[in-house]
């Protein structure tokens, strides 16, 4: 026999059970079932719907025949120049898929760019070499790793900013703290 | 003690925390009903093509090198695609009514088959003097394109002039046409 706990997490019961509680409690859910199963139905299709819409439009997200490139998933041969390669892969941004990084994306265009990035760095170029070309063709906008430039030094100034802001706004406290 | 100083009222900075919500409120409005432009531009405009030399993307067509566009002093189309490409096929009848108009297109296909192409051109016109093959997307990353499709007007010189990012519309046409003028 089912206990109370095993009302709530099984799926509901359709006949009877012993005991007075729990059996009570099975009624009034079996006064619910119509209504979940009528919910049921109009999710279903809904999701059938849903699931319909997306099979027609998928030729939107079509994608090439071709394999990936060499170098989208082959890890280069010497395990330093490949740990350079990583780090610098995980701070470009996917153009495609413009939150993500290109070491973390499966998009094609991010994979010809693991490439790109993994034969250079094969070929004895250096990372930042490497994405200041990507920079010249993109902007700021494809290096997750912010540039020092006139227009940022903001980001950089802004924590020491902060830290004397903090400073001067306690200083206070500390001296009375040594006053008392 | 700090309770030295005299009692005050709240004063002004009971509202600051209110203060920033509104705050936080109005930069999450600003953000859902201006969101930020996702086009990534090229920022090699103004520089000239970088040095590729592409295989031919077509058995009717030659493939595409960087010097051929230094040879003509008329400006030329280069238009980024692949068969793959949804965008690609609503902007074929633009580009072919600017190829009617004398304007000379080149095509770079993206990880594209040749089989592919060849049935892409059957179906939605050949518009294109030439087509490279670009299988790892070499020339795309080289010129700072970040998609299909993507048309750059490049100069006699062999200098990128402009870029139109995304598919060529009817209404895009004189504005196409004249970045070609400028660019003479």
């Amino acid at each position: 026999m089912g206990s109370t706990h095993s009302l709530r997490y099984t799926h509901l019961p359709r006949h009877s059970r012993g005991g007075g509680n729990p059996e009570r409690r099975a009624l009034r859910l079996r006064t619910w079932i119509p209504a979940f199963a009528g919910m049921t139905k109009v999710c279903l299709v809904t999701l059938v719907a849903a699931l319909a819409a997306l099979t027609l439009t998928a030729p939107l997200a079509a994608q090439d025949m071709l394999p990936p490139a060499p170098y989208a998933y082959k890890q280069l041969a010497d395990p330093a120049q490949e740990r350079k390669a990583q780090a610098l892969m995980e701070t470009l941004r996917c153009l495609k898929c413009q939150s993500q990084s290109i070491a973390d994306s499966d998009a094609p265009m991010a994979g010809d760019m693991r490439h790109q990035v993994r034969t250079r760095i094969a070929a004895g170029e250096e990372p930042e070499a490497i994405r200041q070309w990507l920079i010249e063709r993109y902007g700021d906008y494809v290096s997750y790793t912010p540039q020092v430039k006139p227009i940022t030094w903001p980001l950089f100034a802004a924590p020491l900013l902060f830290l004397a802001l903090a400073a001067f706004l306690l200083r206070g406290r500390f001296r009375r703290r040594k006053g008392a | 003690m700090s309770d030295a100083t005299p009692k005050k009222g709240p004063g002004l900075a009971v509202w600051l925390p209110l203060g920033l919500f509104a705050g936080f409120l109005a930069l999450v409005i600003v953000g859902l009903y201006w969101p930020a432009d996702r086009e990534v531009s090229s920022a090699f405009i103004g520089k000239p093509l970088p040095a590729f030399d592409l295989p031919p993307a077509s058995d009717d067509r030659p493939g595409l090198a960087t010097a051929q566009f230094k040879e003509g002093g008329k400006p030329r189309l280069l238009n980024v695609f692949a068969s793959w490409c949804v965008p690609c096929k609503v902007e074929a009848p633009q580009l072919a009514a600017l190829a009617q108009q004398g304007v000379e297109i080149d095509g770079v296909a993206i990880r594209d088959r040749k089989e592919d192409v060849a049935g892409f051109l059957a179906q939605y016109g050949n518009p294109f003097k030439r087509i490279g093959k670009d299988d790892l997307s070499q020339v795309q990353l080289a010129i700072g394109s970040s998609g299909v499709p993507e048309t750059f007007v490049v100069d006699g010189k062999g200098i990128i002039r402009y870029q139109h990012i995304g598919d060529i519309r009817q209404e895009d046409i004189p504005l196409i046409l004249r970045k070609l003028a400028e660019a003479q």
